[in-house]
């Protein structure tokens, strides 16, 4: 947005400074929220483990068959519990006018919705992270697979909270927001699905795991230029 | 985006259509060209299709082809035409660059959807099964889903113009799919044939096979160009309607009391 480099010039010369302290800022108050609410983050875990334990009783218990899906199982049920808390995203900030004041501080909102997405991250995609060795140890992954699966959801969930922070900014104060957000972000999770279960079962078969890891360290990279923006400039017309 | 309120100043020509009474004139003097070109091209098309010579592998059935990739053709063409709509509409603001996005969006819906289901009828006889998880088919299934999300979105808020601006910027964003589905069959060499029509050189398919083909596609995008001015021409109808009933409710309800602010489309 090119109206707030000017701003930030004038809130208080060097912007360089300005920009690192704010992204902070906003990290460290997202963070103590999560903190004095941990029902929330520990809510995604639960349903990810929940969900992964549905798998098993519903298509048997073959040790072969599971050791097979485990991946696919983990990538899906992780991307699920993302999914399921992006809409705390930026809700209640929307809802008690703190949104407002982010819009209209020096620092640029992109920077202040890269801010959230890492504070999101932390409380939502590590903790997964850490649980997801606890699901593949019960699927029986073999130990292979570890390593590839974790720098695989290292690089993967940032993405997902990147895409994410698009969806749930898009459906702020939308009648059906809950709703809307898998509609309009399950379709984008795709690709990041794909490469996520193709680089531990490509590691599985023996072969490199590299290609999709660097598809998905792109992919990153791409969210991380494309989704500030597009957040941004969907929080604007939220709360103008 | 404040910012960008002065830019219309300098954008006459791209403006020159932004007045709803224009647009209704000009859609009015050229859609029965485009209703009669269409049809034209359909029947032509059609009549190609079916006395173009059969596959020799693959018998009569070959002849889904005519509808199946011009439909698929149209599905891209018609979120491209819906990502530059968005962002003509988000940059300059431009009233009727927004109303073409969400009327292209249910049409560009339907062709996706057409070329679906064509394809998986073409897919039983020649690859044995409906359904394959094909990169490009799940790709086209993932534009469905954005087609599907764009319409649900331009709906889903009280403010209609929020709306807007929200399926604008999901349009932009979805756009990622379009490379992606064109370039998917040559990134992931799976089940699904690669171009053989656009493609540097020679096309790969015959000249008896290609005009009826090209015909087709020309008279499905007159198709598209045609339902899309008369989907736009509804809803200004539709919104002069609305206005005009409001103001009539107004006048009856309290007589000479001041107006509004409703927007002046009802005048032009």
């Amino acid at each position: 947005m090119p109206k707030t480099a000017p701003e930030t010039a004038a809130a208080g010369g060097d912007p360089g400074p300005g920009l690192i302290l704010g992204f902070a800022r906003v990290v460290a108050r997202d963070l103590r929220l999560a903190l004095r609410q941990r029902g929330d983050a520990l809510l995604a875990v639960l349903f990810f483990v929940l969900t992964a334990m549905l798998f098993p009783f519903g298509i048997g218990q073959e040790p072969n068959l599971l050791q097979r899906i485990a991946p696919g199982v983990v990538w899906v049920t992780a991307l699920l519990a993302v999914l399921l808390s992006l809409e705390r995203l930026f809700l209640r900030d929307y809802e008690d006018g703190s949104l407002e004041l982010m819009a209209l501080s020096p620092v640029p909102l992109p920077v202040i919705v890269l801010a959230k997405v890492t504070a999101h991250w932390l409380t939502t995609g590590l903790p997964l992270l850490a649980a997801a060795p606890i699901i593949a140890l019960m699927y029986g992954l073999p130990a292979a697979g570890y390593g590839i699966l974790l720098a695989a959801m290292a690089l993967g969930t940032p993405t997902l909270s990147l895409i994410g922070a698009v969806g749930a900014a898009l459906t702020l104060g939308a009648r059906r927001g809950g709703v809307l957000i898998p509609l309009l972000v399950l379709p984008l999770y795709i690709p990041v699905l794909i490469f996520g279960v193709s680089a531990v079962d490509a590691q599985m078969a023996g072969l490199s795991a590299r290609p999709q890891l660097l598809l998905m360290g792109a992919g990153l990279l791409a969210a991380v230029a494309l989704a500030p923006w597009a957040a941004a400039g969907a929080l604007r017309q939220a709360v103008e | 985006m404040s910012t960008q309120a002065a830019a219309p100043r300098k954008t006459r020509s791209l403006h020159r259509f932004a007045n709803p009474g224009r647009f209704l004139r000009l859609a009015d003097a050229t859609l029965p060209w485009l209703w009669m070109a269409c049809a034209l091209a359909l029947a032509v098309g059609l009549v190609g299709a079916f006395t173009a010579p059969v596959d020799y592998q693959q018998g009569a059935s070959v002849r889904i082809m005519y509808v199946h990739v011009p439909a698929a053709w149209l599905a891209m063409f018609t979120y491209t035409t819906i990502a530059v709509a968005s962002a003509v509409a988000l940059v300059w603001r431009h009233p009727l660059a927004d109303l073409a996005a969400r009327a292209a969006s249910p049409v560009g819906a339907s062709f996706t959807l057409l070329c679906l289901v064509t394809g998986s009828l073409w897919g039983k006889p020649m690859w044995g099964t409906w359904w394959v998880w094909d990169a490009r088919l799940t790709s086209v299934l993932v534009l469905f889903f954005l087609y599907l999300g764009h319409m649900a979105i331009a709906n889903a808020f009280d403010d209609a113009g929020r709306g807007r601006r929200a399926a604008a910027i999901l349009a932009l964003v979805g756009f990622v799919n379009v490379p992606i589905i064109k370039f998917s069959v040559d990134w992931w060499n799976t089940l699904h044939q690669t171009a053989s029509v656009s493609r540097i050189g020679a096309p790969a398919i015959h000249s008896s096979m290609l005009w009826p083909l090209l015909t087709m596609a020309l008279g499905f995008t007159l198709f598209f160009a045609a339902i899309l001015l008369v989907r736009m021409k509804n809803e200004l109808l539709g919104q002069r309607l609305r206005n005009l009933r409001a103001a009539s409710l107004q006048r009856r309800g309290e007589p000479g009391a001041a107006a509004t602010g409703q927007p002046a489309h009802a005048e032009s």
